[in-house]
């Protein structure tokens, strides 16, 4: 059973990791993820889960992941977007969990952006049909 | 929505969007009044009495990316559907309260689902705000408090995927302790 004496355990643990962190970092990257209705009821909540814990597991403190309401694109949710530290802004549109895995690894870990799940891909799609 | 959890997400996230510092989620379910009940109640902007009268019409929306709004409109059918009701009660610059009540042994119930994910996203989006969730069944009753958290955790952040995982883990596990607390033959 998940305690409160845990937490305190976890707490310790955190501050002394934490304590090692470079602050004002400019290399961040912004991971923003779209949690309106449309994004809920398309799946979001376990893109989210699986973003957070990848990049909490792989140890990325350069990123930072984060919510929003609507992106705009409702038909093509689950949708986040990625901020690079040089201006850029990546669309990742009909996301799942694996997908999402994939994007940490090969976007946010090593910057290449995985081209066929980009909103320009699916766009290109939508327009052969 | 596939299960109700999406919708306590949904109504916590208009909390979040309002300014909200302040929210709370109820959920409780009694098989003697065979009743499922969700709330949520926050310290947000809140609403003209015109807005809250419209707010669950799904052709009413504050938004401005498209005009239809269809959380609130989701929640309300799902509960009058499945026989139940929803109410609510909003006062300008003082809150929203978001109840409804489902017959729980009715089909058209959508499962209660994953509060565990519902809260460890809620608390990822709102670090700050002081999210309490209380949840009572006939196999008892358990109560997360972010408040109470933050003051455990000192300057930890509450955004931290470890914490998170905490969270989760520890509302996943009240929650089956709750279910297996009910009578046989009961779900």
């Amino acid at each position: 059973m998940k305690t409160i004496e845990e937490l305190r355990e976890l707490r310790e643990s955190m501050q002394r990791k934490m304590s090692l962190r470079k602050a004002g970092d400019d290399e961040t990257v912004r991971v923003v993820v779209g949690m309106a209705t449309c994004g809920i009821a398309a799946g979001a909540r376990p893109v989210l889960s699986a973003l957070v814990d990848e990049v909490g597991k792989r140890g990325l403190k350069n990123v930072i992941v984060t919510q929003t309401g609507c992106i705009g694109v409702c038909r093509l949710e689950p949708v986040f977007e990625v901020y690079g530290p040089d201006g850029s802004k990546t669309t990742y549109v009909k996301m799942t969990p694996e997908k999402a895995l994939r994007v940490v690894s090969e976007h946010l870990a090593n910057g290449r952006v995985v081209e066929e799940y980009t909103i320009g891909a699916a766009e290109r799609e939508e327009a052969r049909k | 929505m596939k299960e109700l959890a999406l919708n306590v997400l949904d109504l916590a996230q208009n909390s979040i969007a309002a300014g909200a510092r302040r929210i709370e989620i109820d959920v409780a379910e009694s098989e003697a009044e065979n009743t499922l009940e969700i709330a949520v109640s926050d310290d947000g902007a809140g609403m003209e009495p015109e807005q809250a009268a419209l707010a669950a019409d799904p052709f009413f929306t504050t938004r401005k990316t498209r005009r239809v709004g269809l959380g609130l409109a989701l929640f309300k059918q799902e509960a009058e559907q499945s026989g139940g009701f929803f109410r609510l009660e909003s006062e300008k610059g003082r809150g929203t309260r978001v109840w409804a009540t489902f017959r729980l042994d009715s089909i058209d119930r959508p499962p209660l689902g994953d509060m565990a994910a519902t809260l460890a996203a809620l608390v990822q989006g709102a670090p700050d705000a002081d999210i309490t969730y209380r949840r009572k069944s006939g196999g008892g009753s358990f109560e997360l408090s972010t408040a109470e958290l933050r003051r455990e955790l000192g300057g930890v952040p509450l955004a931290e995927p470890e914490v998170l995982r905490w969270i989760s883990r520890y509302v996943a596990e009240n929650e089956a302790r709750l279910s297996r607390g009910r009578g046989p033959g009961e779900s």
